[in-house]
C-alpha cells in the first residue's frame, strides 16, 4: 500500500476482521466499541498468530539446542525487529520486551532513576500524565531525594509550554511526558518538548502508549531518549509491550529484574549481566504474544499509519461537532482535530459519568467513565470523573451518531434535557 | 428501556433523604469509590445509651446509584444498635435498591454501606467480597 496516498479506512468493513464484533450484546445490538484507549480489540490475524505460535512453534526461547526452540527464538527476535522498524528505532537491540507501558516506565524509573538521581535533582512530569508516568517518578523521587515537579496544563487541556520553559531553567535531570493524553486525547508537541529539554541536558522519557497504536511514530525523529508503549492497545495481545531506549543509556543502566536469561555468568558470589536488551528480560517472556504483536504490526502497516490517523481524525472531528451541539454536554480538551487523537472526554451536566456510561451500555455502546488513571488531571479541572469515548480502525460515523443519540437519551431519562 | 434507572432510584438521586452533615456528631467517616473517585461522607449521632443510632446524614457527590443507595440505606438506620449495623448484610442493601446491580456498579451501590461500616468499625472496614454480594440475597436471618 502506498504511503503517500493513504487509502481511506472503512470502519464498518474493518469490523469483518475482528471476531468480537460477531457477538451481539445481550439486548441483541451491534457493539459500538468506543474504549480502545483502554485496550483495543484483536483482528483474526493476531488471534491466529498467537494460536499458531502455541500450536506449531512453541518452546522456550534462548539457549535451546533443538529445532523447535531455535524456531521459537527466531520468531521472538523477528517480532523485536519488526517492532523496532515500526517505531523507527535505530536498532532491534534497543527494544526491550516488557509486559506493558507501565512496566517500561517502572523499568526506567527504577533502573535509570535510582542509578542517576540524587538529593536535590529535579525530575519533571506533567499534570496530564497517566498514573503510570507519575507514580513511578514519585516513588523514585522519594527513594533518591530528588524533587518532582509537574508542568501545568492550560484550561483547554494543553501542556503549558511557558510553564515548561520556566521549570527547564532549573535544569531537570529527566523530563517524563506523554505523547497523547489518555484522558483528554491532547496530542502534545513532544518533539519540541524534547528539543527544549535536551537543550538543558535532560533525559526525555516519552509515554507513547496512546500514540504508537494510532499515528505514525518515529522515536528517533521525535528525539526521545526512552519510550514506553503496550501491545494490547495496538491490536496486539495483552501481556507484551516494549521499552525503547537509546543504546548507550541502556548499556549503562543496571538491571531491573534479575534472574534467568539476563545473565552471562553466575556464581554463588555474584553475576555478570547479559547484553541489552536481554539484560532487561529476566525469566521466560511472553513468547506467543510476541508473534501476536508482530501480526498486529503487519496488520497496521497494511492499513498504513497515516490512514489510521486520518480515519481517527475524522471520527474525532465528527464526535466533537455532535457532542458540542448538545446542550448540557461539555467535551474537554483543545478541540482542534489536529491537536486531538481519536479520544473525546466529556461531561454531561446533571448526570454522573458512571450513569452516562451505564445508559450507553444499555444501548450497546461501550465507553469508559472514571478518572482514567489520571486523578491529578481530574483534580486540575475539579471533576470527579469524565465519560470518555475513544476510536480505532473498526469504528465509523454510525458509532459516533449512536454515541450522540445515547447521550441525548440519558438526558431525557434523567430529565436534564 | 431501563430497569436500573427506575423512577424510585431517580427520585432518591434528585432529592436524597438524610443528606447533609450532623454537627455535633458521635461518629464520622468518609471514603471514595476507587473506580471513579466519588467521595461520600457520613455523620451519625447516638442516643443516650450510646449504643443506638439516633440520627444520620451523608454528603459528597456521586452517581445516581451511590446516592440513591445511601439515601435508602440511611432511612433504615435510626434506632438500630451498633451491633445491628455491624451485622447489616450488604446483599440486603443491594436488595433494598430493588433494581439489578451487576459487577460494574456494585461499588457504587455499596459506597454508602462501606462508609457506614467505616464509621462504626473504623478504617479497618473493607469492601465486601464482590462475589459473595453478587451471589444473591441472603438466606440467613441475621440482618435486621
Amino acid at each position: 500500500m502506498s504511503v503517500s496516498q493513504p487509502v481511506a479506512i472503512d470502519g464498518a468493513a474493518m469490523r469483518a476482521d475482528f471476531p468480537v464484533f460477531d457477538r451481539l450484546t445481550s439486548a441483541g445490538l451491534r457493539l459500538a466499541y468506543l474504549d480502545s484507549a483502554a485496550s483495543s480489540q484483536k483482528p483474526r490475524s493476531v488471534i491466529d498468530a498467537v494460536s499458531d505460535a502455541y500450536a506449531h512453534h512453541y518452546a522456550n526461547v534462548h539457549r535451546g539446542l533443538y529445532e523447535l526452540s531455535t524456531d521459537a527464538d527466531a520468531r521472538y527476535e523477528a517480532a523485536r525487529s519488526a517492532l523496532a522498524a515500526f517505531i523507527g528505532a535505530p536498532s532491534h537491540r534497543e527494544i526491550v520486551f516488557v509486559r506493558n507501558a507501565t512496566e517500561a516506565l517502572n523499568l526506567i524509573a527504577y533502573s535509570w532513576g535510582r542509578a542517576n538521581l540524587g538529593p536535590g535533582d529535579l525530575v519533571l512530569s506533567t499534570e496530564m500524565e497517566h498514573h503510570a508516568n507519575l507514580v513511578p517518578w514519585q516513588q523514585v523521587a522519594a527513594a533518591t531525594g530528588a524533587n518532582l515537579e509537574y508542568v501545568r496544563v492550560t484550561d483547554d487541556g494543553r501542556l503549558d509550554l511557558d510553564d515548561l520553559d520556566a521549570r527547564l531553567v532549573r535544569e531537570p535531570r529527566l523530563v517524563a511526558v506523554s505523547h497523547i493524553s489518555n484522558a483528554l486525547g491532547t496530542i502534545n508537541p513532544i518533539a519540541e518538548i524534547a528539543r527544549r529539554a535536551h537543550a538543558v541536558g535532560a533525559i526525555v522519557v516519552g509515554d507513547l502508549a496512546q500514540s504508537v497504536p494510532h499515528m505514525p511514530v518515529d522515536v528517533a525523529a521525535l528525539g526521545l531518549d526512552f519510550a514506553a508503549f503496550s501491545g494490547h492497545k495496538m491490536l496486539g495481545p495483552s501481556g507484551i509491550g516494549a521499552l525503547w531506549g537509546r543504546r548507550e543509556l541502556l548499556d549503562e543502566m543496571p538491571p531491573f529484574l534479575t534472574g534467568g536469561s539476563m545473565i552471562t555468568r553466575v556464581t554463588l558470589d555474584g553475576a555478570e549481566w547479559n547484553e541489552v536488551p536481554w539484560k532487561f528480560e529476566a525469566g521466560t517472556p511472553a513468547i506467543a504474544e510476541a508473534s501476536g504483536l508482530a501480526a498486529a504490526i503487519t496488520y497496521l502497516e497494511g492499513l498504513g499509519m497515516d490512514a489510521v490517523r486520518s480515519h481517527e481524525r475524522e471520527l474525532f472531528a465528527l464526535a466533537w461537532r455532535r457532542l458540542a451541539a448538545i446542550a448540557g454536554v461539555r467535551p474537554l480538551g483543545p478541540g482542534s482535530a489536529d491537536g486531538h487523537a481519536g479520544v473525546i472526554s466529556f461531561v454531561v451536566d446533571g448526570i454522573h459519568p458512571h450513569d452516562v456510561a451505564t445508559v450507553l451500555d444499555q444501548q450497546g455502546i461501550a465507553v469508559r467513565a472514571g478518572h482514567h488513571c489520571a486523578q491529578p488531571l481530574m483534580q486540575r479541572y475539579d471533576l470527579p470523573a469524565t465519560t470518555r469515548a475513544s476510536f480505532y480502525v473498526y469504528n465509523d460515523a454510525e458509532d459516533v451518531e449512536r454515541l450522540a443519540d445515547g447521550i441525548r437519551s440519558a438526558q431525557r431519562l434523567f430529565g436534564t434535557a | 428501556m431501563d430497569n436500573l434507572y427506575r423512577d424510585f432510584i431517580l427520585e432518591h438521586y434528585r432529592e436524597p433523604h438524610n443528606r447533609g452533615r450532623l454537627d455535633p456528631h458521635d461518629l464520622a467517616f468518609a471514603d471514595s469509590n476507587p473506580t471513579c473517585g466519588d467521595e461520600l461522607g457520613m455523620t451519625l449521632r447516638l442516643d443516650e445509651s450510646r449504643r443506638r443510632i439516633a440520627d444520620v446524614a451523608f454528603d459528597g457527590r456521586g452517581c445516581a446509584i451511590s446516592q440513591a443507595s445511601a439515601s435508602i440505606m440511611t432511612d433504615g438506620l435510626r434506632g438500630l444498635s451498633l451491633d445491628e449495623v455491624l451485622a447489616l448484610d450488604p446483599r440486603e442493601v443491594i436488595a433494598d435498591l430493588g433494581v439489578p446491580i451487576g459487577p460494574a456498579r456494585l461499588k457504587c451501590a455499596l459506597l454508602g454501606y462501606k462508609v457506614l461500616q467505616g464509621a462504626v468499625q473504623g478504617s479497618a472496614a473493607n469492601w465486601p467480597e464482590e462475589a459473595d454480594v453478587l451471589a444473591g440475597p441472603s438466606t440467613g436471618g441475621s440482618a435486621p
